[in-house]
Formats: structure tokens, sequence, C-alpha cells
């Protein structure tokens, strides 16, 4: 019994931090249809310039503030050099570029930073909290909190401010929002910053359990994305719901099953899910009107 | 890729102008001595192949600007294979065809050393590889050595430990990356011969962020006296991590692959008391006077330090001991012939390098022993010498 507890704490840890992946790309999604394949990115840059800048003797906290806004100037820049100058184009076309800037950053990254791992301490200590014989970090509780509280964030901005139904509206019909008076361009760039501000928040929540390196978000960017898809793209409880769902799915295959294929397993069930509801658990059904 | 291609091959021009234009001595007349290294300097093996180059680069200029080698300045082509094997072979082609080398260092992973034998071995060209597996060397090629020590040797020493210590039952988490995978294999065929059960076997991906299911699973097993972790990179100080917040209390084993303070640093104080092999080279400062590898592992890491502003590896170590038996070697064949100088590399014994001391022979073309490994254990977030 305790050693399903403790996978049961695994999966939320690792599903806690798929789960905030997943939520960067929500944003972008629902404001252009466009799934941001540089959002790993993002969660490597607030991980990576938070130890950088504490390295070089920034207190914590002002270095995870800084990096936050360095992250926001990237992915303001890459809207306005890559993504903006493309607008127009399908979002295929767009989806290819996000891939390029993905692979351009990690190579910046790679220059600016260095190839190395790095750690950040843990908010709260390493020593582990045990409950019922299994062990859980306090940094993944933190994990958790984060992604619940940036759920709530996004679901008051997207349901409850003007700002958001103009989100929305740039989503349903760009030409129409825009006879209505909203700045579509705008509110894409947005979007950008929104979502490089989520993704760095990940990025340094998660990086004292996962540990990053400047290529750490090609992998996360796969399992967020996969994770965003069993909850049903765009919706932001789906996202952290699939994210746990993915988490849980990885540990208890591997305690279970077979460590060896345990990413087989996680990706059988996705596919099980998105077989039966192709929109995924929490995703509305996209309907085409001729 | 091609921009670094094409950089490394302008600075290497450049390296050659400059011995032209220093223009000193009679070396030029006598011409260069041809040393090829095909590295993995970016892409995802750059932690061996930066230090490698790196280290090749330093020694060749201290060895030009003591004259060179028979009085013959040594120019080294350097090419970055980016870890593709299919990239490395293109080179390698390039280097004997091209730029005719009459001896290759390099070849910094097991995949683009393995791509590259055949070129060396039908241009009868000397080939001393910088890779991990014992594949290379054995069965035995005519033209290939190599300087690092091999996963088994790594398993040996860590089962000679657990030997000393009764140890008999063990558990095992490796990584499933092609280091981790090796390693394991290795393990699994050298355990009956030290007497070790492998009770329980665990695996994890290179990437994966959390090893607890597998730890419990490790945990759980009744009768298992300690673990080894046979990983790469950041998994085996997630591993370590996990190993403290379970509270498993059996000795956790490490592999080499990851005796670098980095470790020591991502896996904090859980990787007290964590046991590991590895080269004199990381212990230097610790060694005894008495041990015939302290003067080169100390001068290396000293002249590495200062010139390159980073902290030595035994990746390095290795490109040095490639790099010095094959210096020795044309000194005693005073020719760089290729096949004279391949029966003097065969010929080596007792140098004493970064890895160890090196004694080869025509069936063994490595010429380690297990004394090449020193046991260490991490205590107040340094190493320590296991006797």
């Amino acid at each position: 019994m305790p050693e399903l507890l403790q996978f049961a704490f695994s999966g939320l840890t690792v599903g806690a931090v798929y789960a905030l992946v997943a939520l960067g790309f929500t944003l972008i999604y629902n404001a252009s249809d466009v799934v941001n394949f540089a959002q790993g990115e993002f969660v490597m840059l607030g991980g990576m310039a938070t130890v950088f800048l504490h390295l070089a003797g920034v207190p914590l906290p002002m270095a995870a503030a800084l990096a936050i806004l360095i992250t926001v100037g990237v992915g303001l820049a890459l809207y306005a050099f890559a993504i903006d100058p493309a607008r127009g184009s399908s979002a295929v076309t767009i989806i290819i570029i996000t891939i390029g800037a993905s692979i351009f950053l990690r190579g910046v990254a790679q220059v600016v930073f260095d190839k190395r791992f790095h750690a950040l301490p843990h908010w709260f200590g390493s020593d582990p909290i045990r409950i019922g014989g299994a062990a859980i970090l306090p940094q993944s509780l933190v994990v958790l909190f984060g992604a619940g509280l940036i759920v709530a964030l996004i679901f008051l901005i997207i349901d409850r401010t003007l700002l958001g139904r103009a989100i929305l509206a740039t989503a349903a019909n760009r030409l129409a929002a825009r006879l209505v008076g909203i700045p579509v361009r705008k509110i894409v760039a947005l979007s950008f910053a929104l979502s490089a501000a989520i993704g760095a928040v990940a990025g340094i929540l998660v990086t004292p359990i996962t540990l990053t390196s400047y290529d750490v978000g090609t992998l996360l960017a796969l399992k967020g994305f996969a994770a965003a898809m069993l909850g049903g793209m765009g919706s932001a409880v789906g996202a952290v719901v699939g994210g746990l769902l993915l988490g849980l799915a990885e540990s208890f295959g591997a305690g279970l099953i077979s460590s060896k294929y345990k990413d087989a397993i996680a990706f059988l069930i996705i596919l099980g899910v998105l077989f039966v509801r192709p929109q995924g658990l929490f995703g509305k059904r996209s309907v085409e009107r001729v | 890729m091609s921009i670094s291609k094409g950089f490394s091959r302008r600075a290497a021009l450049l390296a050659g102008a400059f011995t032209v234009s220093a223009g000193l001595s009679p070396a030029f007349a006598q011409g260069e001595i041809k040393l090829g290294a095909v590295l993995s300097v970016t892409g995802p093996a750059s932690f061996l192949g930066d230090p490698e180059k790196r280290t090749l680069e330093m020694v060749v200029e201290d060895v030009n600007a003591k004259g060179g080698i028979l009085g013959r300045k040594v120019r080294l082509i350097i090419y970055d294979d980016a870890g593709d094997p299919n990239q490395a072979r293109t080179f390698a082609t390039r280097l004997l065809e091209e730029d005719k080398v009459t001896a290759m260092i390099g070849g910094s992973t097991t995949g683009t050393t393995m791509a590259m034998i055949p070129a060396f071995e039908d241009a009868q060209v000397p080939f001393i590889s910088l890779a991990g597996a014992v594949q290379i060397i054995q069965p035995v090629k005519k033209w290939v050595f190599k300087t690092p020590h091999t996963d088994t040797m790594a398993c040996e020493k860590i089962f000679e430990d657990m030997k000393k210590r009764g140890t008999t039952k063990i558990g095992m988490i490796s990584g499933t990356d092609g280091f981790g995978k090796s390693m394991r294999d290795e393990c699994v065929k050298v355990a009956g011969k030290y007497g070790i059960e492998i009770l329980h076997e665990e695996n994890y991906g290179p990437r994966d962020t959390d090893m607890t299911p597998q730890l419990t699973n490790i945990k759980n097993k009744a009768g298992v006296q300690a673990v080894i972790n046979p990983g790469f990179g950041q998994g085996p100080a997630i591993v370590t991590r996990n190993y403290k917040q379970l509270g498993i209390n059996v000795p956790l084993y490490q592999s080499h692959g990851v005796a670098s303070k980095q470790f020591i640093g991502l896996a904090g104080d859980a990787a007290e008391g964590v046991r590991l092999p590895a080269a004199a080279l990381l212990v230097a400062d610790k060694l005894p006077d008495s041990d015939p590898q302290k003067k080169v592992v100390v001068e290396y890491t000293k002249n590495y330090t200062t010139r390159t502003g980073q902290p030595v590896s035994t990746f390095g170590g290795h490109a040095y001991d490639g790099f010095m038996i094959w210096k020795e070697a044309v000194e005693r064949a005073k020719t760089d012939n290729a096949a004279k100088v391949r029966d003097e590399i065969e010929k080596t014994k007792g140098y004493v390098g970064t890895g160890g001391v090196v004694n080869m022979s025509a069936t063994d073309h490595m010429g380690l022993d297990l004394s090449a490994f020193k046991m260490l254990e991490i205590r107040n977030g340094d190493w320590t010498i296991v006797q």
C-alpha cells in the first residue's frame, strides 16, 4: 500500500511539471490557433536565466523576477520577428516557425549559458514530507500549488475580463475581431508574452526537482503537448488534468508494469483516450460550419 | 554544422600559416607532421568533444613551442562531427584523402569511432580512439587503439569493492541511454565472476525527472544489500536525490560516468556516502605522493585549468594520453611513417598517463588494468579515496 501512495506522489510531481508546460500552450493556442513548440524553451529560459543570474550574485527572488522579464522579452521578440511577419500564413506554417524558433533558442542558450546541468535550491528545504510510508518533496507541493494558481489566473483572464473575450474573439475569427475594433496583433503579442511568463514561472518552480540545461525544453514541450492534447487543447483545466494523468500513467506504469516501457504505456493510454474522445477530455468539439 | 566545420578548418589553416610565418627553423623544410582529430565538439556529446579539443590544441601548442616532434612542427587538423557517426565517417575520409594525416586521435563517442574504424583500417593509418566501449578494441584491430578505460572495468572495480565488504545481493537501476545500457550489460556479464547476484533491475529514460517508483520497487525487494546506477548526465543525480527522499539505507554505487564535481553539486547532500569508481585525474590533489600518476595528473590539471578556465574532466585527459602515446611512439620510431608509428604504439610500455599506467601489447590495444580506477566515496561534499 505505501508503494502505491509513493507511485501516486511521483506521478503528481512529474504530472505537475507537465501540467505547467501544457498550460503555456493554452494561451497562445486560444489566441491564434497555433501550437507554440518553443514553449519548452520558455521553461528552459526561466530556469537557466534564474540559475545564471543567481550565480552572478543576484538574490534568488530577484533573479527569478528578472528571468521572467527576460523570458517575456524573448516571447515578444519571437512574436515580433518570427510570428508577426508570417501573419496571414496558415497555422501549420506558423507552427513550423515555432519549431525553428525552438531550435534557435536552444542554440543561443548553449552559447549564452553553457551545456551543463544546473539546479536551484528547494524553496522549503529538500527534506521530504512522509505520509503513510511514502515520501513527497515540499517542492512538489509548490509546483502543484503553482499550477493551480496559474489555472485560476488564466480562468479569470479568459472568462472574466474584456481582454479574455478579445483573446477568444481573435481566435474565433480574426477578421471579425478586427472589424469590431479588437487590436488583433496586440492581442496575439500579449498571448505570447503571457505564455512566456507562464513558461518561465514553470521553469523556476520545477528546476529544483527536475534540474535544467539548455536542451531541457524539447522533451518538456513534447510531454506538455501530449498532456494538453489529452486534456483538450485550449482548456486550462484540461491542461492540468491531462498533465497529472500523464504523470500518473508514467509512474504507475513504471512501478507496476515495467520501467522500460513506461513511456509507451503512457502514450498508449493517450492514444486510447483520443480514440474515444478526439477533442480530448475537456476540449470542445470543433465544428466546421459551411 | 558547416559553419563550425569551416571554422575549425580555417583555424587549422591559420595555425598552419602561423607556423610558416614564424619560420623559425628548418622544421618547415622537413614538413609538418599532420595529426588528424574528428571530435564531437558540438551536439549532444559536446561534453566529451569540447574538453578533448581544448586539450589537443593545448598540448600541440606546447609541443610546437618546444620545437615540435623530431624537430618538426605538429599540425593538428580538427573536424567537428557534432556526435553524428555519418559526419564522422565523412571527415575521416577527408582526413585520410585530402589532409593526408599520418595518425588520428579522436572519435569522442563509441558510435563515431565505430563508423570511422573501417576507413583507418583500409588506409592503414593508426587511430587512437577516445571512446569507452570495449568493442573498439575487442576483437583487436590492427590500426585501432584506445585510451579510456572500459565500462567492464568500472563494473569490475565496483564488484571488487562489494566483495571486500561482503555484499553479494544487489539491485540495479540503469539509464536507457547508450552509456547506461552498455555499462548495465557489462555489469550483468561480469557479476557472476565476483559472486554477485542481481536481485532486481529497473530502468529510467535519460530525461526522466523522477525515479521514485523504480527505487520504491528496489527498496521493497527483500535482501538487496547495495544498488548500482549505471548512467550518465542528470539521471544519476536525480536517482541519488530520490534515493535519499525514500530513505533507502543500503550503499549506492554510481558509475564513472558521473565522476565530476558537477554531480556532487546537482545531487547536493543526497550525494553523501555515494561510492563510485573514477580515474585518478579527478582526485589529483588527494593522491598520495607515492602514486605514480600523481605528477602527470597534477601537471595536466594545472595546465588545463589555467589555460581554459574550466575544471578538468577525464575526457580531456583521454585526449592528453592519446596524444602523448602517439608522440612517444613517433619519437621512438624516429619518423611519422604510419606503419612504423603503429608498431611503436603497440609497444607502449609503462606510459604513465592521466587514465592510468598503459602497457599495450599485440592483444591489448588499451593497456589499462583495474588500478586505473580509484574507488571514491563522497564525504562532506568532496571525494575521498577508499582504500
